[in-house]
């Protein structure tokens, strides 16, 4: 089966986020880059499909040309090509983006054949626009459910889970079918030695981006208010005990 | 013009996070449309008026007898297509952004997600959202000839106010081949406190340095009729299961006391704790992010602290 999944590179921040002065980005001055857990998970969701059910899997991101570091890890534990969408490194609106991923997919799939199904992250770390790939799969006229955290392929259908507060729910999807994975799906490799050697070799497809801006407009970044606590230290290893407990007792915790 | 807010409900059973959805469409001055979907959920009419439905639009139709993002999605388009509703909210759950996604697609208009507060009027209007799971906000426009968003869940109060509840009814065509994304089984979970509802949670990190370690926190938990959560470092390491993870990709989580062991506190374990009414950092390190923004702290090795307090706690229970 073939199997293409879109992941968006995203700074790794710390103990805290910190915005630049104009307010437009993230200051990324002293951080690494990543992409958002769900979508570590649906790399790593790919993968398995491909190694169960045979194929070929593809990774898909749109963003600027350091995301190939985002695309050679996904090469490197065992996606097989790589497409980069390159941009001039602002961020995207969430219509512009799907736009452009989706017409990509329709070239892709014009020259190499179909894709029987094209996974998500259930939503993007830093813009949480919790829309790209369901966008994507309306434009594709496919079934599309976000949140999953189980898919098995029974001849031409995906067996997706999902939980929800009263437990699991499961759909039935007909392939071509589009999926939004949650972390937790599975737990994703890390790569080899010989993987990241090979990834390094892996080439990088370039399309340019097509798409128009939508309705939703970025202003500018704000800082959420922070919670200030004086932290009151009750004491220091296990001589502490007593104080804890106490604590417990006021909260109405020791019943 | 209306508002109308999409109501979330689970075969007729009503999510309290859609009544969040109205409290924030009473604030943008139209009249408050609630819009179900399905039979099932007729019932929940005068629920809705006393939480200010002043029309309660009612869709039937035998795709929407259980929840399918697809159904849902292409019938809130339709119902907007005759309705002509000046904004349309729901509330930013699971259910809630992904129908609204649905529905934005099918209708290709923007649609802004997880938003904090929403200043009506004009053609464009002034939101701002959540970003980075909660750590960052983003203040953006929306421009569009009906406006999409979803509100941050626990963002606005829930609140009784009484309006007419009229029930009017919506028609909607929808193709058969959306049955293919409609729910086709269910396992439903055992009843008992989740990470999500525990009064008591006890979160061990990367300090707590196993699977095996965990076991005096499962102890204090069980006394104290808590549950364990544990960060991503946790998972990564396959030692507890993704779905004890708080986070920003794990459970956001509200008990009384959240014990936070071991795990030093990065911004998108926080956002899933910060919510906690009173949070107790353990940790050898005082210059821990997690025990500076902790109400209280104890500084030292879990490994000694937790089995102490445990005894202290027996000690007293028998006593
Ligand atoms: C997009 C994105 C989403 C993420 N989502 C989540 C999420 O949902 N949840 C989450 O948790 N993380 C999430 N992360 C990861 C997060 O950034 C941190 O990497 C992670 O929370 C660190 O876990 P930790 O605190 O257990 O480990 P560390 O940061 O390694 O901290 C370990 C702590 O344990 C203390 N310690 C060590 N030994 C002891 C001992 N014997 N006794 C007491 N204290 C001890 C240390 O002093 C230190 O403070 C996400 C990251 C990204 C980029
Ligand atoms: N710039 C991008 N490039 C590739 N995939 C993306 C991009 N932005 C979003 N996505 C995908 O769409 C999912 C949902 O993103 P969002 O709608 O921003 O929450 C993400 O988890 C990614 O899988």
């Amino acid at each position: 089966m073939r199997v293409l999944v879109c992941v968006k590179r995203v700074p790794a921040p710390g103990a805290k986020i910190n915005i630049t002065a104009d307010g437009q980005a993230v200051d990324t001055a002293y951080l690494a880059f990543t992409t958002s857990p769900h979508e570590e998970c649906a790399v790593e969701a790919a993968v398995q499909l491909v190694e169960q059910h045979g194929g070929e899997s593809t990774v898909l991101t749109l963003g600027p040309s350091e995301a190939d570091e985002q695309l050679r890890y996904a090469a490197s534990i065992g996606v097989n090509r790589a497409v980069l969408l390159p941009t001039d490194g602002n961020d995207w609106d969430p219509q512009r983006t799907s736009a452009a991923i989706t017409a990509a997919i329709r070239d892709l799939e014009a020259a190499s054949g179909p894709f029987d199904l094209v996974l998500f992250g259930n939503e993007s770390a830093d813009s949480g626009n919790f829309q790209t790939g369901v966008r994507v799969a309306h434009g594709l006229g496919r079934p599309m459910v976000n949140g999953i955290k189980g898919i098995e392929i029974d001849g031409t259908a995906a067996r997706a889970r999902r939980e929800s507060d009263a437990g699991v729910e499961v759909y039935h999807l007909p392939l071509p079918a589009v999926l939004g994975v949650k972390e937790g799906i599975n737990l994703p490799r890390y790569p080899t030695l010989k993987g990241r050697l090979a990834s390094k070799k892996v080439e990088v497809a370039q399309q340019s981006p097509q798409g128009e801006a939508g309705g939703q407009q970025m202003i500018t970044l704000l800082q959420a208010a922070e919670q200030v606590s004086q932290t009151v230290i009750l004491g220091s290893g296990p001589e502490a005990a007593p104080a804890v407990v106490d604590l417990l007792e006021e909260l109405g915790l020791l019943k | 013009m209306s508002t109308l807010v999409v109501v979330e409900h689970d075969r007729g059973t009503l999510a309290p996070a859609s009544l969040e959805a109205f409290a924030a469409a009473r604030t943008l001055g139209d009249d408050v449309h609630a819009l179900t979907l399905g039979a099932t959920a007729d019932g929940l009419a005068g629920t809705l008026a006393a939480y200010g439905a002043v029309v309660v639009q009612q869709v039937h139709h035998e795709l929407l007898a259980d929840y399918g993002p697809e159904a849902w999605g292409e019938a809130v388009a339709q119902a907007v297509r005759t309705l002509r509703p000046a904004a349309v909210l729901a509330c930013g759950t699971d259910r809630g952004n992904e129908v609204m996604a649905q529905a934005a697609a099918r209708l290709d208009l923007p649609f802004v997600a997880n938003c904090n507060e929403i200043t009506a009027g004009g053609d464009a209007w002034n939101i701002v959202r959540v970003r980075w799971g909660g750590s960052l906000l983003e203040q953006c426009t929306l421009t569009a000839s009906t406006k999409l968003v979803t509100v941050t869940h626990h963002t606005f109060e829930a609140a009784e106010s009484m309006a007419a509840g009229t029930v009017a009814a919506v028609a909607v065509d929808l193709d058969p081949t959306l049955a293919r994304t409609v729910v086709v089984d269910r396992v439903e979970r055992a009843a008992g406190v989740t990470l999500a509802t525990a009064p008591l949670v006890v979160g061990g990190g990367r300090g707590v340095g196993s699977a095996e370690a965990f076991a005096p926190l499962e102890d204090l938990a069980a006394l104290l009729g808590g549950v364990v959560g544990c960060s991503r470092a946790v998972t990564n390491n396959g030692w507890r299961n993704h779905t004890d993870q708080v986070g920003q990709t794990g459970t956001r989580i509200a008990p009384d006391l959240y014990l936070a062991c071991g795990i030093s506190g990065a911004i998108q374990h926080w956002v899933g704790a910060m919510s906690s009414k009173k949070i107790l950092a353990i940790n050898t390190d005082a210059e821990a992010n997690m025990v500076s923004k902790a109400d209280y702290a104890v500084i030292g090795d879990l490994h000694k602290v937790i089995p102490a307090i445990a005894e202290e706690v027996r000690r007293r229970k028998a006593s």
